[in-house]
């Protein structure tokens, strides 16, 4: 891990070869035009893939395996494209120096956008690579055939591309246009190639970001106030300094860290320090959190969807459906806490962390101490599975700033308190519904509210070492969290807003399907009042409303995969014992992409308001399927994560702090309570690739909630569906004396 | 004032020397011993990713003293196999491509290494209950119950 500061030129012509371009013109391009290059911008070709004399292809991704097999698609790919054996293919990831920014690993975008850009470029280095043989043998180019790492003439002739370009950079701009293979000749993608990591894993020989160690590294704990905001006032570190191993106390205004030579001294170090912190106060009161986000200023309103005239035919409807919808504040909960490497040399600094978007993070260091950002040099390593923007970029800057102020490498490890309390959340989310219906119970208008944190096109968030430290660093804005506001359904009226707003209780981040999942639950749920209102089947309902064949199709497919037997949505509040129940839930992710139908079916006790969800049945359509069972790893993954975050999640806090400290406090889903998962994968080989790590998860709460409201007849609308919010609603319902 | 401590690791023993006796025996395999298929999750002994065996035990590595663990048999996921000669678990785990981050994987397989040398044909809601206490975020629960059955199929 000892890597030397070198820009990819100079990586290049360390790899051995001739510094010296191939072109598709035929000319051959100078060591100064290859020099005089630009860096990696992502209309070249040279930007991702590099061909070494043995005939090896590195490739280099901006996007980053976050633990979803991404590495292996992308590999699959490329092999694919280049007709080569994937053992001649390996991935460099997220290094800021060597890799392009396409972006953070965000989104679901890693295969449609990454996997794309990759696949264009392998194409067009294939095409450069028969012109060279052609030229190589005064051969037309049309005879020509790649297969197995070789161009092949009709004769019998083979060339390796190791021979052909090997060590040598390609100097050609990405051809927007190649002409890349046709599906029906795919050997690679389509198929279930094993992860290229498992076995390295299962052995304990994958090197995590966490195993990662530098030549003279410390080891460090950042001490954390214990309020979110707190100022801090004395130090007294005579205890840590008489542990074995303390090195240095390392303060910058309100930041605090001790370093050790070994973690453990660190640890001790960190316990022994005695700190004196100012009270505050600012959070709001837990028990009033939805009041206080609606009291909220609100910056600006975001129109997300404005059809007809939504408000005139709320006044003219017979009748008016109101339904809010809330959805707690969860923690990320990456089972490793963040950790993370930096150096500083030469006033330049290296910085090895998991976090998904390096090369902003690289800006993010930069402004910090005022760097150029070339200056910095971030290096991906992998970590524990990352859903978002949780505490790596924190880890990172957190050893960034005590390996200044000591002058040596440090390791900065997280606790698990550090990374449940001190990683962004993904904020609260409030939406108010309302539809109007005519005579015929037919949607006349629908309107939907959401109250969210404000936020820009950047997902970013403030680094809490910068903050503390009093050193410059970005207001925290939490993505395109007002995603799915906007819905497909057809009816005639629709107007969405968001509110975003000024204030909300902690630095708000992206989780896996960040708003997206909120929103699609608000959304779901009310599609099925409506249907119920009338008096249609939820699944003919949602048909009924869509004109779009793939959403069809994943319907269909979905009804059947679940045996589904079309019912009128209503269902008498049940009033003792057990019952099961089924519900339905669609989405077009962000309207232009992946598909996805599922029906879960849930157990409800309604002496104890527990659910259990069974099973859950899930149709796919995310255009052309790079590695099915990488997909299906996903889309189980998507729907185990989003139960435990729909059944048990919820942050807690008083109103100094995250009281939600641990896994006691803070529990996920065990395996006794998993759902299992049986799914149907729609393959289209002829569209494009699409993605697969989110729009599952945005679903899963509506489809629980709706099977939820055909067993026992209410609905929940507040996430997550505890047994005491269960009990609640079935008690309300009964005070009502109304059907669900 | 330092103290020698041998450890049994993978059928070896191995010196140390530890400041502090209650050091956890997590840090004494990671960075005394260098191995990484255990991995620091909480320090609590709440989430399994440290799991390790003492013995047949299938314990948490992050809150057992390295004292308490002297002159005891220790078992990593290093010792169980290696790649041409893996453990009939970890070449299931591989089979049914068990894993997202991997970052839990190591703990899974001891914790289930655990069980099967007590219980050679676990239901699968005796497997479920065993890694209660092993926490996956990703969601690869349904690939690791299948990985345990085949494992306990091919060790039957």
């Amino acid at each position: 891990m000892d890597l030397p500061m070198m820009d990819r030129r100079g990586f290049l012509a360390a790899g051995g070869g001739l510094c010296v371009g191939l072109s598709l013109g035929g000319g051959r391009a100078s060591a100064q035009g290859f020099r005089a290059a630009r860096g990696l911008s992502l209309g070249e070709v040279d930007t991702f893939l590099a061909v070494a004399a043995d005939g090896r292809v590195t490739l280099y991704s901006g996007k980053v395996d976050l633990g979803t097999g991404v590495r292996t698609a992308l590999m699959q790919i490329a092999a694919e494209e280049l007709d080569l054996p994937m053992s001649r293919v390996s991935v460099v990831q997220g290094d800021t120096l060597l890799t392009p920014d396409q972006g953070a690993t965000i989104s679901s975008v890693s295969i449609s956008r990454g996997g794309v850009e990759v696949r264009r470029a392998a194409a067009t280095a294939r095409a450069a690579l028969l012109a060279a043989a052609a030229r190589e043998w005064s051969v037309p180019v049309e005879g020509l055939a790649t297969l197995d790492g070789e161009v092949r003439a009709p004769d019998g002739r083979a060339l390796d591309y190791g021979k052909l370009v090997g060590g040598r950079t390609f100097m050609l701009k990405v051809d927007p246009k190649v002409k890349v293979k046709d599906p029906a000749s795919y050997r690679l993608v389509g198929r279930s190639v094993p992860r290229v990591e498992l076995p390295a894993m299962v052995t304990g020989q994958f090197e995590f970001m966490h195993d990662v160690r530098v030549p003279g590294m410390l080891h460090a704990r950042v001490v954390r106030p214990p309020a979110m905001r707190g100022r801090l006032g004395e130090v007294d570190d005579s205890a840590a300094r008489r542990i074995p191993g303390f090195v240095a106390t390392v303060r910058v205004r309100d930041f605090l860290a001790v370093v050790a030579r070994d973690e453990w001294a660190a640890i001790r170090a960190a316990r022994a320090l005695r700190a004196q912190w100012a009270r505050w106060e600012g959070l709001p009161d837990q028990s009033q959190l939805w009041a206080s986000v609606r009291a909220s200023p609100i910056l600006r309103d975001d129109v997300t969807q404005n059809v007809g005239n939504a408000p005139l035919m709320l006044q003219k409807a017979t009748r008016v459906l109101r339904s809010t919808f809330d959805f707690a504040i969860h923690t990320h909960g990456s089972i490793g806490p963040s950790c993370a490497i930096a150096q500083w040399e030469d006033g330049r600094l290296t910085c090895w962390s998991a976090s998904q978007q390096t090369h902003e993070l690289r800006r993010q260091l930069a402004d910090m101490f005022a760097l150029g950002a070339d200056q910095v040099r971030c290096l991906y390593v992998e970590g524990s599975g990352c859903y978002g923007r949780n505490g790596h970029e924190d880890a990172a800057a957190d050893a960034a700033l005590i390996a200044r102020e000591i002058g040596r490498p440090v390791r900065v490890q997280w606790s698990r308190e550090d990374e449940h309390v001190w990683d962004p959340k993904g904020p609260p989310t409030l939406i108010d519904y309302v539809a109007g219906l005519d005579e015929r119970g037919q949607v006349t208008a629908w309107t939907a509210e959401a109250w969210i944190p404000q936020g820009q096109s950047v997902s970013r968030a403030t680094l809490v070492a910068a903050e503390l430290g009093g050193l410059p660093t970005d207001a925290s804005h939490p993505g395109s969290v007002q995603q799915h506001l906007a819905i497909q359904y057809g009816f005639p009226n629709i107007r969405s807003v968001a509110h975003r707003l000024a204030h909300t209780p902690f630095r708000p981040s992206w989780i896996r399907t960040p708003g997206r999942m909120q929103n699609t639950f608000g959304n779901e749920v009310f599609v099925d009042e409506l249907a119920q209102a009338a008096g249609v089947d939820p699944i003919a309902f949602r048909l009924r409303h869509l004109s779009d064949a793939r959403a069809a199709e994943v319907l269909g497919r979905v009804a059947k995969l679940a045996q589904w037997v079309p019912h009128e949505a209503t269902r008498p509040v049940l009033q003792a014992g057990r019952r099961t129940g089924r519900g339905v839930s669609y989405v077009k992710y962000e309207l232009v992409r992946t598909y996805v139908a599922v029906v879960a079916e849930v157990e409800v006790d309604v002496d104890s308001g527990a659910v259990r969800v069974t099973r859950v049945h899930v149709a796919h359509d995310c255009g052309q399927v790079i590695n099915p069972d990488g997909l299906r790893n996903q889309i189980e993954g998507c729907v185990i994560q989003t139960a435990s975050r729909t059944m048990v999640e919820e942050l807690r806090f008083d109103r100094s702090t995250v009281t939600s400290r641990d896994w006691a406090s803070y529990p996920i889903m065990r395996f006794p309570d998993v759902p299992d998962v049986t799914i149907d994968i729609i393959d289209r080989p002829g569209e494009p690739p699409w993605g697969a790590g989110e729009p599952t998860a945005a679903v899963i709460p509506s489809a629980i909630s709706n099977a939820i409201h055909d067993a026992i007849g209410v609905r929940m609308r507040s996430v997550p569906f505890t047994p005491s919010k269960v009990k609640a609603a079935l008690r309300a319902a009964r005070e009502a004396g109304t059907r669900g | 004032m330092a103290r020698r401590i041998a450890l049994t690791v993978n059928g070896r023993v191995s010196r140390i020397e530890v400041d502090d006796p209650t050091m956890p025996l997590l840090y004494a395999l990671r960075n005394e011993l260098n191995l990484k298929g255990l991995h620091f999750g909480c320090g609590l002994a709440q989430c399994g990713a440290c799991t390790v065996q003492v013995g047949a035990a299938a314990v948490r590595s992050c809150a057992l003293p390295v004292s308490q663990a002297e002159g005891k048999p220790i078992t990593t996921l290093e010792g169980i196999g290696e790649t041409g000669r893996l453990h009939p678990l970890q070449q299931a785990f591989i089979d049914e491509q068990a894993a997202q981050c991997g970052y839990c994987t190591g703990g899974m397989i001891m914790q289930a290494k655990a069980l099967l040398e007590s219980n050679r044909s676990p239901s699968d809601e005796e497997i479920r209950r065993a890694l209660a206490g092993n926490l996956c975020r990703c969601g690869s629960q349904l690939r690791v119950l299948r990985a345990v059955r085949r494992a306990a199929r091919a060790m039957a």
